[in-house]
This record gives C-alpha cells, structure tokens and sequence, in this order.
C-alpha cells in the first residue's frame, strides 16, 4: 500500500489538471447555453426587424374633384353608368394638383397612377356609390399606396430592399411626403383585410377568423373527448391488453409527425367522407385527433396526482365509482387539465403541415362566416406570404408570424397563470 | 338548418328532457314519501332521460354529416347527361368542383355547358332536401327517445347505475378513438400505397436512386413515366436529419447539464423559460427563418470562402431543424439527468470527485438510456418535420451528402405531390401516401423503440 | 414529552462527559449550521482522536447526520445550508477559503445510509476514486488497490470471480461492502459513515459491524447509527445528540452503564428515541 502522505501528495498534485477540466467543461456548458439563447434573440430580432413595418401602411391624401364631366358620370345611381364611369381621372387629376412638374403625357400619367394603390379607384367608386350626392363635389379623401411607393416610404436606402420607382416617381413622393399627402399610418387593414394580391391590401383578419374557427371546432372537440379519455383510463380501465394496447397507441400518436395526420384528414374526411376542402370544420377535426394525445397524457397526470385520500373518504360514505370520479376528483383535477389543453391549443394554433394537405392553401379574400366556408388559418398564411417573391408580402408574414406569437405566448402564458392560481400541491 | 344551429336546439330538447324526467321523479316519488323511496336520486333519472334524448340524435347528426356529402355527390354525378359523365376519377372531381362552384356563384353559369348548370341546381335542390330532412330526422329521434326515457321513469328502477353504465361506456369510447385514430392513419395510407405498387415495382420505389414524379398531361410526351425512386429521398432526409442533431444534441445536452449542475437557481428560473419558448415557436416560424435570414446568409458566406452553396442548401434547413429541436433534447436529458439518484452524486462526491467528473463518469453513463431513447424521439420528430424543409430545403432530388447543395425529403414530397390539384389515381398522388406509409413505419419504429428504451430506464431508477 | 420544545436541561454549548483529547484529528469548536433561518446544530464543541472510532447516537432529528456531513463538507452542495464555528483536520480549518474540498473528501471519505454502488462493474466502483485521483501509474498498480481494497471489506472471495459483473447485481450487504472498499481505495484517513447498516439485513449488518472493527486499526471512523447495541459493539466512545445538541459524550461502556445526563438515560432507557 502506498505511504499516506505521498498518496495525499499525488492527490494534490492531480489537482491543476482536473480543475482545469472542470472550468472547460463547465465553459462548454456556458457555450451551449450561449448559443441556445443566441439563436433564440436572432430568431427573434430577426422577424421583428423584418416585420415592424408590416403594422405601418403608406397613404395618400388628395382632395378629389368629383366632377361628373370628367368622369363621365352625370347620374351616381345608374348602375350601369356607374360601372362605365372613369374614377381613375379624378384621381389623377388632383394628384397634378399636388405636383404641378407632372405633364399630361402618357408616361407620366402611367407613373402618376403608378403611385396609388391599383384598389384605389374601386374605393372611389364604392363610396360614390353608396353616396351619389357626393358626385360634383369636392372630397378630402385618403387612399392607399402603392405597394412600391409603400417600400420606398419605408425602406429607401436599405440595401435588401430594391426600390421599383423611377426616378421621377421617387422625387415625387419626397415631395408629396414633404407636404403631408403621403403620410405613414397604423396598418388597420391588416387586422381588417383578407388576403389580396396586392400587399398594401392585404391582412391577416381572414386568417384569424379562419384560426379561431378551426380552434372552436379543435376545442369543443378535444378536451371533452381527451378528459373522458383520461378518465377512462385511469379510473375504469380493467388491466388487460386492450387497455395496453390503447396506451400505446396514444403514446405513439404523440409522436407521430403531424403531416401524417394530414394524409389522414386528405384520405378519410375528404376522399372517403366527401367532405369539402379548405373549411375550418375539416380543420379542426385533424387538429383534434392531433392534439388528443397531448391533452389525454397531461390529463392523466392531472388525476394521477389527486391523492387517493380523497377517493378514499368519498368511497367510503358509500359513493358510487362514478360519483366518486365526478364529485371530487374531476374538479381536483381541471385545473392541470385545463392547463393541458391550452398548451396542446397552442401547439394546434401553430401546426401547418397537416393544413396544407386538407386544402387549407387557397387564396382566399373573403372573411369566412362559418364552420364550412372555405378559409386558411395564421400559420398557414404565412407560409403563403412567405413564399411570395414581392418584398411587401415578406414583411407582412412578419408581421402575421407576430401576431401569431403574441397569441401563443398569451396562451402559454394564461396556462401558467392557470397552474400557478389553481393547481395545488399535495 | 344548419348544423350549428341544430346543436343548441339539440341542447335546449336535452335540458327540458331532464327537466321532465326530474320532475316526473319527484312527482313519482311524493305519494311514496319523499324521494329516498326512489331507487337512485332524480338527478340520475333526469339524466337517463337526457341521455337517451341526445345520444341517439347526436349520433344521427354525425352520421348524416359524416356522408351526406358523398351521397349528393354520386347522385349528382349519376344524374349528369351521358356526354358529360367523367370517365376517371380525376375528371369526376374536376367536374364536381366546376359544380359546386356554379351553385355557390364563384363561377357564372354561362360558361359551363347547360348540363353542368341542370346538375348545379340539383346540387343546391339536394342540399337543401338533405339538410331538412336532417333536421326533421334528428329532431324526432331526440324527441321519440327522451319520450320513451320519460315513459319509463319508474321509483323501482335504479336509475343510477344505467345512467353510469352508460357514461363509462361513452368514456371508453372517448379513449378508442386513440386506436381508431391509429387504424384510420394505417388505412388511409395502405390502400393506395398498394395501388401505388400495381403501378410502380416495389424494388424499384425502395431501391431505385432517382425521383421524378413528373407525370405527363399526356400520354405521347416524353419521360412519361416518371422515376419513383425513394432512395434520393432518404438520404435528403438523413441528411438534413443528421445536421440538425449535431447542432441539437451537443448544444441540447450540455446546456441541460450546465443549467442542471452549474446555474445558480436565478439563472435557472430565467434561462429554462427561454429556452421553452424556443420549443412553443411554431415551424412556419422556423421555416420562415431559415429560408429568409439562414440560408441567404449561409450561401453569402460560403461565397465569401469561394465554396458554393446552393440557396435552398441542406445545411440551412438542418441548422435550423437543429435550433427547434435543442429545447427538446435538453428537456428530455434534464428530466434524465434529474432521475439519476442523489445518492450516485454524493457517492461520487465524497470519494473527492470534481463535479465535471462526477457528470461525465457517473451521471452521464448512467443517464445515457435514458439520453439515448431522447435522442432517438428526437430524430424520429427530425425525419417528420415538414414546415422548416418546405420552406427551405428544395425539391431537386439530389443524391448528395453535401451540405451546401439542395436536397429534397419525404415530406417535402408529400406536400409538393399533394397540394393543389391532383387526380387521385395518378401515381403522382399515389406515391405521397407510399412515402407516408414508409415516414409512418420509420417514425412508427423509432418511437417504440425509444419509449421502450425511457420506460426501461425510469423503471430502473423507481 | 414534547420533542420539539427546548428541554429546560439542555443548555446551549454545553456537553458533559469528556469531549476533548490531546491529539485530536478533528478538533471541533463552536460548530453551528443553519438551513436557512432554522438552526440544526447549536454551537457543539468535539475532539476526535486519531484512529478512534466514535458513534453519534440521538433521536431522529437530532442533527447526527447534518454534523457528520459538516466534517468532509457534504453538506456544501445544499444552497440555503450554512456552517459557522472553528473545524480543523490535522490543525488546519476545513471551511478555509483555501482548503480544497476535493483534497479534502479524499481524505475523508464517506458511507452512505443506503448501499450506492455505480451502475457499473464492480472492479470499475473500486477504481473509480484511484482513477480520479491518479493515484495508479500502472493497470497491475490499479488491480493490486482493487484487490486490497476489497481483502479490506471482506468481498474479495465473493466477487473475484467476477469483478467484471454489474456491481448492482450485488446483495445489499455486499453492495454496502462494495461501497466501503470504494471508499478506502483512496486511502482516506478518516471514514465517515452515516448509518450504513439502516437498510440491511441482521446478519450483513453484522458482518459490516466485524468490517469495521477491523478497519478501526488504520482510519479514524466516525459513525452515526440509530442502533444503541451498535454503537455499543463497535465504538471506543459515543456521543450523544439531542435536538442539534451535543449532550453527553463519553467512553462507550461508560455511556451505556453509567450516563452522565438524564436526557442520555431516558435515551438508553428507550424512553423515547
């Protein structure tokens, strides 16, 4: 056996080296941390940079001449007269009263219209229609940008940015912009407007009615079946195989990838069911057997940690099984079910892939007003806007994508809330 | 009526069912002597009541629901003059969609033949029908059912446990649908993987080394084939796969042992919520970041070094796979690690062993089960992912295991092959639900294999 | 009596018996630990002596285990734990800033309660502490500590045969032997021992009782154990803890037979305990 102070001796002279392990790999740790938190505050300056001009809107406020010669228009409530009646002239003509340079030849009337939004003479046209008496009048009115002249606005001088005006058109919207005609405003119209094609016009209210619609269908769906679910299978089931079996397959559900659940949506409510594609009803129900999973296993947890002291005392006054259940331990336990849901909510509001599959991808203006009205859905919007070439799209799918998170980090956040306000710890 | 209108009209006929059945109890129950000379409480003949009311009404809904649909639609395929009857599949949809647009107005009846217009209007004239007659159907079997339920309320009868009977039997469904969930995924994709294989050898789609699902329009054009072989495919997957896991494990694995060994509590309690959120930020974000800011910026940098790297390069979508799925290797190695007993640590310890050494001689090795089943629930997540490689990755179908080119996966195909229109008999179509049969048994056998391997483990250490 | 209310004959600081020594190994003065704001220890004053072996005894709660824990330093790694007073090894003070606690634990090795062999082979657990310390140049080095180390628990015929095997395959008792012969393969010059026979049967408890007894001829042991009988087979003196006191310490025959303190009789007396 080695003498004891030279064994003491080896003991401190191992020392150096091992300590300088320990602070390699304890830097190793303090890199992964690092870069973990590194990619999370890109990932995020990364959209918010690119996205924050997605909630401004560029517009254009002109004083109209709705002079009826010069529109061809002698009677407003003539349908007929109304459609082939020219709102594009007063339009330009009072943005040459804005720019006196402006010649009436051809280019430079096709630049002066290449400055207002190609909706903006549609608008016109609405609101004489809903108003003739408006018609001979003049009207301080405002429109919106073009989606070029909205870049420009925003982003001239950025080097990811390629600005589309000529020249000509930049120098007139610094002028326009100097005497308060082209302004910068809250965008309004993302939280009014579907989709359009064209950016300035375009918003995320559809998407989000669609959303919301799909999540009622998920919600009202899911958590009652999931909760029964639970409670079958940890106050009822008899230990046999089909019990066995109906645990795993639920573990294996959670993890099989979700785009597989859109095979199963394309293939069973569309192709066998005949139901229609791209509505919210169909939606849901694949975001349902989706989520169930999720919702069953914390749901289970939920019950599994009621003590079963309080089972006891109610079963021993003679309570039935059922009672039992649902007197004392479903109420314990739905808070933690609650909790569970909302996440697995979350984790649906977010899911595309399987969207996609079910039809979920049109091109849809419209607001939809029903379970079984064609719509698309948040995530799935953004991928639409992402993919778009045109650099207006790529800042409004920034935009929809904070918009999105703001909605899941409320809803993590209320699932916390939840947990901290209710559960209880035995 | 709509159905979302029939369902609180449904919950109102429930409600005044109970209302009933309850009160007939009492009413039964007073020349008796109170209700304790009822055999269960009016709460649960009311509630019997209710059941037999909604149960059979809701179930009727669903199953007019459910084919309603496809009913009107062979009808009104049928009755289409023979000129236009389609002669495939692929037509039929074509024309039922041409249909259904005429009834809804999308599309103005005089550019359709006038047949196509007669069936639109039968197709409306069906709807209507169908959603009437459902809702007078529905309406009687609620009715007819809580009328038998109140006729047969009697003190004798123990309620109770009928009413629980059948509550537990509803439970139980709520818990199969899991297994009718399972049997409808392997259903969906099995039929027309076997169609796909009349159509495409089985060797060839398994081992054949070039995809191109390009179908011809028409039959003379060249390459009318198409090339089905899956192998480009997988090796796009697993490469994009493993990419990702070299960023994730390391990086996941080692902030989970810093933040469990190393981080004061303070830094714990901020830094873990951070971490989660990376884990709640949906693909389509991810997907968005990776072929808008990533991969730009990678195929600049590679320029920057002279190499090339293609703009929809595998490295992009994997670097990012990577970032989404680091929250969830160092969740799953934390709980791992936080398993492995106290009592291994202070062993360690009080033989005078450095913390970093205690980590990786004792913790580690005997985490590593547990570790390793996370890592493959983590690869089997890598292989489905679908938002980030759709976005990002390509479709070209190169055979490569270089990073920097473009590389296409199963799940990119299966979006490509089935978004839009399609025909569902081409092998187009059909070859997305063969590389969903084939993502399925992959993913399916991962995930055995890894909740084995972590329930092993946890039973270890209990 | 009401264990939880300060006993009117305990006096802060203050021990009967013979609690100091010439040449103390440990030389322990005013120790107090807090967890937080609750105080475990209050203000005990001890000598250890060189290769003697010392039993703590006490009601459960009494703070045995949280001072056996002070002496190599386990008690470190619980946050809100905090130790005050002098405690010197050899002369010099353990919660120096300087003193390091790795040098430290392995010359104060510990045995738990509960047997904690590693999941790995049994020849691995021995040479685990030789291979963190580096104190084997050679692997016939490293297999001659392995093999003395378990000749010195009383393991070697049991598991020579199969040193190579998982060491959680082991019984309990062998397991606990397993863990003692971990522990002296670093030559440690103190043992601490917290328990170690609560979870085994009677007869691997006493074959640990015979381990020690052989062991107390090279180490300083210091054992805490719940088993007067225990304390009193294999200990040269006993220290009797009450309520983060230290009460009564003495030769053990003369704890047993004649205790000084009344807390200490009703103790031995199994009036409570």
């Amino acid at each position: 056996m080695t003498d004891l102070n030279t064994q003491a001796e080896l003991v401190r002279r191992s020392l150096k080296r091992r300590y300088r392990k320990e602070r390699r790999f304890r830097a190793y740790g303090i890199v992964a941390v690092g870069v973990a938190l590194l990619a999370l505050i890109t990932l995020f300056s990364d959209i918010i940079g690119k996205g924050y001009t997605g909630f401004l809107k560029t517009t254009v406020t002109l004083e109209v001449n709705l002079d009826p010669e010069l529109m061809y228009l002698d009677d407003a409530s003539d349908k007929d007269a109304l459609r082939m009646a020219d709102f594009k002239a007063p339009l330009l003509a009072a943005l040459r009263q804005e720019l006196p340079d402006a010649t009436t030849s051809r280019e430079d009337t096709r630049a002066l219209g290449g400055l207002l939004s190609g909706y903006a003479a549609n608008e016109l046209q609405d609101r004489v229609a809903a108003d003739p008496s408006l018609l001979g009048t003049r009207q301080v009115m405002t429109f919106l940008a073009h989606g070029n002249v909205d870049v420009y606005n925003k982003h001239a001088g950025e080097t990811a940015y390629s600005i589309k005006l000529t020249p000509q058109q930049q120098q007139w919207v610094d002028t326009l912009k100097a005497n308060n005609v082209v302004n910068t405003e809250f965008n309004d119209i993302l939280f009014v407007h579907g989709d359009s094609r064209e950016p300035a016009n375009a918003g995320v209210a559809g998407a989000m009615v669609g959303s919301l619609l799909t999540m009622l269908v998920t919600l009202l769906l899911s958590f009652p079946i999931g909760v029964s679910a639970a409670i079958y299978l940890e106050e009822f089931a008899p230990q046999n195989r089909l019990t066995d079996f109906i645990e795993v397959n639920i573990n294996n559900l959670a993890a099989v990838p979700s785009i597989i659940f859109g095979l199963l949506g394309l293939a069973v409510f569309i192709n066998l069911f005949g139901m229609p594609r791209s509505i919210p009803f169909v939606g849901g129900l694949v975001l349902t057997l989706m989520t169930l999973p999720t919702i069953i296993i914390a749901s289970r947890a939920a019950i599994k940690s009621v003590p079963p002291s309080i089972r006891e005392a109610a079963e021993g006054i003679g309570a039935s099984k059922m009672q039992v259940v649902m007197h004392h331990v479903l109420p314990l336990a739905m808070p933690g079910m609650l909790t569970g849901s909302i996440i697995g909510m979350a984790q649906a509001l977010g899911e595309t892939a399987p969207l996609l599959l079910i039809g979920m991808v049109a091109f849809i203006v419209d607001v939809p007003d029903g379970l079984f009205d064609a719509a698309t859905v948040l995530p799935v919007q953004i991928f639409l806007w992402a993919g778009s070439p045109e650099l207006g799209f790529i800042e409004r799918a920034s935009a929809a994508i904070m918009v999105l998170l703001a909605f899941l980090i409320s809803m993590n956040a209320l699932a916390i809330w939840l947990r901290k306000r209710l559960e209880r710890r035995w | 009526m709509q159905p979302a209108n029939l369902l609180p009209l449904i919950g109102v006929l429930i409600a005044l069912v109970f209302a009933l059945g309850y009160g007939k109890s009492r009413a039964l129950a007073a020349p008796l002597g109170g209700i304790r000379n009822l055999k269960s409480l009016p709460f649960y003949y009311g509630a019997r009541a209710a059941i037999w009311c909604g149960l059979p009404a809701l179930a009727v809904l669903a199953f007019w629901l459910g084919f309603e649909n496809k009913i009107i639609q062979t009808l009104v395929i049928g009755g289409l003059p023979a000129e236009l009857q389609p002669d495939s599949a692929g037509r039929a949809s074509l024309v039922l969609s041409q249909i259904s647009n005429v009834a809804s107005g999308a599309l103005p009846p005089d550019f359709v033949p006038p047949g196509i217009v007669a069936a639109a209007d039968r197709l409306q004239g069906l709807r209507a029908d169908s959603r009437l007659l459902m809702t007078l159907l529905v309406i009687a079997v609620a009715v007819l059912g809580g009328f038998i339920a109140w006729t047969r309320i009697a003190p004798y009868i123990n309620a109770r446990e009928k009413y629980e009977a059948t509550v537990q039997r509803l439970l139980f469904a709520c818990a199969a649908v899991a297994i009718l969930t399972t049997v409808g995924i392997v259903f969906s994709v099995i039929f027309e993987t076997i169609r796909f294989f009349g159509k495409v050898p089985f060797t060839e789609f398994v081992f054949g080394t070039s995809w191109s699902p390009q179908t011809a329009i028409r039959a003379d054009q060249v390459g009318a084939e198409g090339a089905f072989g899956m192998i480009p495919l997988f090796v796009g997957t697993l490469l994009i796969s493993a990419i990702a896991m070299l960023v994730a494990i390391p990086v996941g694995l080692l902030s989970a042992i810093y933040l469990a060994e190393y981080a004061s509590p303070r830094a714990r309690k901020i830094i873990k919520p951070l971490l989660e959120l990376l884990a709640g930020v949906p693909t389509v974000v991810y997907g968005f970041f990776a072929a808008l800011t990533v991969a730009p910026f990678i195929s600049g940098l590679a320029a920057a070094v002279g190499l090339e790297a293609s703009s929809e390069s595998a490295l992009a979508a994997g670097l990012v796979m990577g970032i989404m799925i680091i929250p969830f290797i160092s969740s799953l190695s934390d709980d791992v690690i936080n398993a492995v007993p106290q009592s291994l640590r202070d062993g360690s310890l009080a033989l005078g062993a450095t913390q970093s050494e205690t980590m990786i001689k004792v913790i580690f090795p005997a985490a590593l089960p547990g570790i390793m089943g996370g890592i493959l629930l983590a690869v089997s997540r890598a292989i489905g992912e679908t938002m980030i490689v759709v976005m990002a990755a390509g479709l070209a179908a190169n055979l490569t295991v270089n990073p920097l080119e473009t590389v296409t996966t199963v799940t990119v195909q299966i979006v490509t092959l089935l978004v839009g229109d399609q025909e569902f008999d081409s092998a187009k179509t059909l070859a997305a639900f063969a590389l969903g049969m084939m993502l399925f048994i992959v993913t399916l056998a991962l995930n055995v294999v890894a909740l084995r391997v972590v329930r092993k483990y946890r039973e270890h250490y209990d | 009596m009401n264990m939880h209310m300060e006993h009117p004959e305990l006096e802060y600081g203050k021990t009967v018996g013979n609690a100091f020594s010439a040449d103390p190994k440990f030389s322990l003065r005013d120790v107090e630990v807090y967890y937080g704001d609750t105080q475990a220890i209050k203000g005990i004053s001890l000598d250890i002596a060189r290769n003697e072996v010392i039993s703590f005894i006490g009601p459960s709660g009494c703070g045995k285990s949280t001072f056996l824990r002070c002496l190599n330093r386990m008690n470190d790694s619980i946050d809100i734990c905090s130790v005050r007073g002098r405690l010197e090894l050899d002369g010099r003070d353990l919660y120096d800033p300087k003193q390091d606690v790795v040098e430290l634990r392995a010359r104060v090795g510990m045995v738990f309660q509960k047997p904690n062999p590693f999941p790995k082979s049994i020849y691995d657990n021995v040479a685990y502490g030789p291979r963190i310390h580096g104190l084997a140049n050679r692997k016939a080095e490293l297999d001659e500590m392995v093999e003395n180390s378990l000749r010195k628990a009383g393991l070697w015929n049991e598991v020579k045969d199969r040193l190579d095997r998982p060491a959680t395959g082991l019984s309990g008792g062998q397991q606990q032997r397993l863990c003692i012969a971990r522990t002296i393969a670093v030559s440690p010059e103190v043992v601490l021992m917290d328990e170690p026979c609560s979870a085994l049967d009677p007869i691997a408890t006493a074959r640990i009782e015979e381990l020690i007894s052989e062991l107390s001829e090279n180490f300083t042991i210091i054992i805490v154990t719940h088993s007067m009988q225990q304390a009193a087979r294999v200990s040269d003196r006993t220290a009797y803890f009450h309520l983060g006191h230290l009460v009564e310490v003495n030769e053990t025959n003369k704890v047993f037979t004649a205790p000084e303190h009344s807390l200490t009789e009703s103790y031995i007396t199994g009036r409570f305990g």
